[in-house]
């Protein structure tokens, strides 16, 4: 299918979650999606006889700036060899969209590096720690307006 | 850190152990880990009950350095230490990503330079891979013998841009240097050189009927799991999916060659095994070897940095660009705000995700597969930690 069929068909079946759409002039065509029901959107993505996206390739989780944070899934399928980009965007102050981990395995860890750098919150993930920094670090390196902690239990940070 | 002082004992996940169980940490400073990575083994007696990997002792911030550079080309030192055995897939990686926000075209040389390095990395990074897999098993000559042989590769590679493993030699639109007048021939020699070689390992190694029972039934794979947790790479072609990016989500100019998707059949045990995953890299070798004498013929004359741009600003926008590299699906998802400065790069790096299915396929089995199976996953923990 080509990504114009695909967000016909999530927009016949989603009517009021999909916020924005976007073919012509971006690299990746994508759909933004919103955030309280990404789930339903996810596993529609995947059982779909006609879509059957299986292979989440990225998520990556950035903070769009103005106070709002996204998260980014890049889905391809291996059966049908097609491609989209979800998009979901949240306020900084309530940050939690619902995780897809039952639905794609491999979000467990992406979802854990998103909580963990860039500070979102993934509601009925099972194990959502810390990945790449120590447990007792303190803020989310990758939000723009980050500071770098003068000490981390009593060590210098900045070299 | 688990938590120990008083009868109840936990894991690092919150579960409460048995009493016939036990944590037995493998690492940080572990041969068989490749590098700093600890797994929290949940044992009973000798049988693995579940794994669970710890991460980020290698964390280097690969991400945020990014988003301070002031140039897109100054992220590419970094990129080559991500995968420090397979630096040219990496560079190659990110420059595709930012030539495709760009809407840059490279010169058909620059194409070719480029799948020769990335195809002779692919045979220096699965001789590493394959070489400390033996080691693991406890073969200790084929090691040897391969890193001999991957000297080779990283003298045409110091040849070309000075250095033996972090080259920094793809940049942006083009490629630092162009080929030395004697490479395509010492090329030539290195492929007529290297297929008795793969010979010689399989002799070696692959049918030591040793070899075979510690690795094939090992650490079964199916193809429903793998593609769950989005494996990659001869993880997944091990398993028996024929699926491989150059041929099915093309870049470059690997459409003009000839070459097979190498995939594991369960050929001494079951399908998905580590052996599977073994011989898969194994024979992407001789693929590899075909590819670079095809390209070495039809090389054509040019400029090399004709395409580079003097400055880098991409329109805003964002892209998700994956390409094969020896270890599987690694991908940049760039973000560009319009300036000179990468707004957020991600890399998703194929030994990360490979590696969040090692408690999947560890469980069962008994202690030293733990070692057989990480081998055959063959992470590098420079990407898995960023």
């Amino acid at each position: 299918m080509t990504p114009q069929e695909i967000i016909e068909k999530l927009k016949s079946k989603f009517v009021e979650t999909i916020t924005d759409t976007k073919v012509e002039g971006v690299v990746d065509p994508f759909v933004k999606v919103k955030p309280e029901s990404m789930k339903e959107v996810a596993l529609f993505l995947r059982d779909d006889a006609d879509l059957q996206f299986d292979f989440l390739m990225c998520l990556s989780g950035v903070d769009l700036g103005k106070g709002n944070l996204g998260v980014v899934y890049n889905l391809y399928s291996m059966n049908k060899k097609h491609k989209i980009t979800i998009k979901v965007e949240v306020s900084r102050d309530k940050a939690e969209i619902p995780s897809v981990e039952s639905v794609w395995r491999t979000a467990n860890w992406h979802e854990r590096e998103a909580y963990d750098l860039v500070g979102i919150t993934f509601t009925g993930h099972p194990d959502l720690r810390r990945i790449l920094l120590p447990t007792d670090w303190e803020g989310h390196p990758l939000r723009k307006d980050y500071k770098v902690p003068e000490f981390y239990q009593g060590m210098k940070v900045p070299y | 850190m688990f938590e120990t002082g008083s009868d109840i004992v936990k894991t690092s996940t919150g579960r409460v152990l048995r009493s016939e169980e036990m944590i037995i940490n493998m690492g940080p400073q572990h041969p068989s880990t490749h590098g700093v990575l600890r797994l929290e083994l949940v044992v009973d007696g000798e049988i693995v009950v579940d794994v669970i990997p710890q991460l980020g002792y290698l964390h280097r911030c690969f991400e945020k350095h990014s988003e301070a550079m002031n140039n897109y080309q100054q992220v590419i030192p970094y990129c080559d230490r991500l995968d420090y055995l397979a630096s040219m897939n990496m560079d190659w990686a990110y420059a595709l990503t930012a030539e495709k926000l760009l809407y840059l075209q490279v010169p058909e040389r620059v194409e070719y330079i480029r799948v020769i390095m990335a195809e002779l990395q692919r045979i220096a990074s699965h001789l590493v891979a394959l070489g400390t897999y033996g080691l693991d098993i406890g073969a200790f000559t084929p090691f040897l013998y391969m890193f001999r042989d991957r000297e080779l590769i990283l003298d045409l590679f110091e040849m070309t841009c000075g250095a033996r493993l972090l080259y920094n030699y793809i940049w942006v639109g083009g490629v630092s240097h162009d080929l030395p007048p004697t490479f395509i021939e010492k090329t030539r020699e290195f492929c007529k050189y290297c297929k008795p070689q793969i010979t010689e390992y399989n002799n070696l190694l692959t049918y030591n009927e040793i070899f075979i029972k510690r690795t094939a039934n090992v650490g079964v794979l199916p193809v429903d799991v793998a593609v769950s947790y989005a494996c990659s790479g001869p993880m997944l072609r091990g398993s028996g999916v024929d699926f491989d990016l150059r041929r099915d989500d093309p870049y470059g100019i690997y459409n003009r060659f000839q070459w097979d998707v190498c995939v594991g059949k369960g050929e001494v045990g079951t399908v998905g095994d580590c052996w599977d995953r073994y011989i898969v890299r194994m024979r992407e070798m001789e693929q590899s070897v075909r590819i670079i004498e095809q390209a070495l013929e039809q090389i054509p004359d040019g400029d090399v940095m004709s395409a580079i741009p003097k400055r880098i600003r991409p329109n805003a926008g964002d892209c998700y660009v994956r390409t094969e590299s020896p270890r599987g699906e690694i991908g940049f998802y760039l973000v560009s705000d319009g300036s000179g400065t990468p707004y957020r790069v991600k890399a998703r790096s194929p030994a990360f995700v490979n590696l969040s299915v090692c408690p999947e396929i560890c469980r069962g089995y008994m202690i030293a597969d733990v070692v057989a199976i990480l081998g055959s996953i063959d992470i590098v923990l420079g990407e898995v930690d960023r």
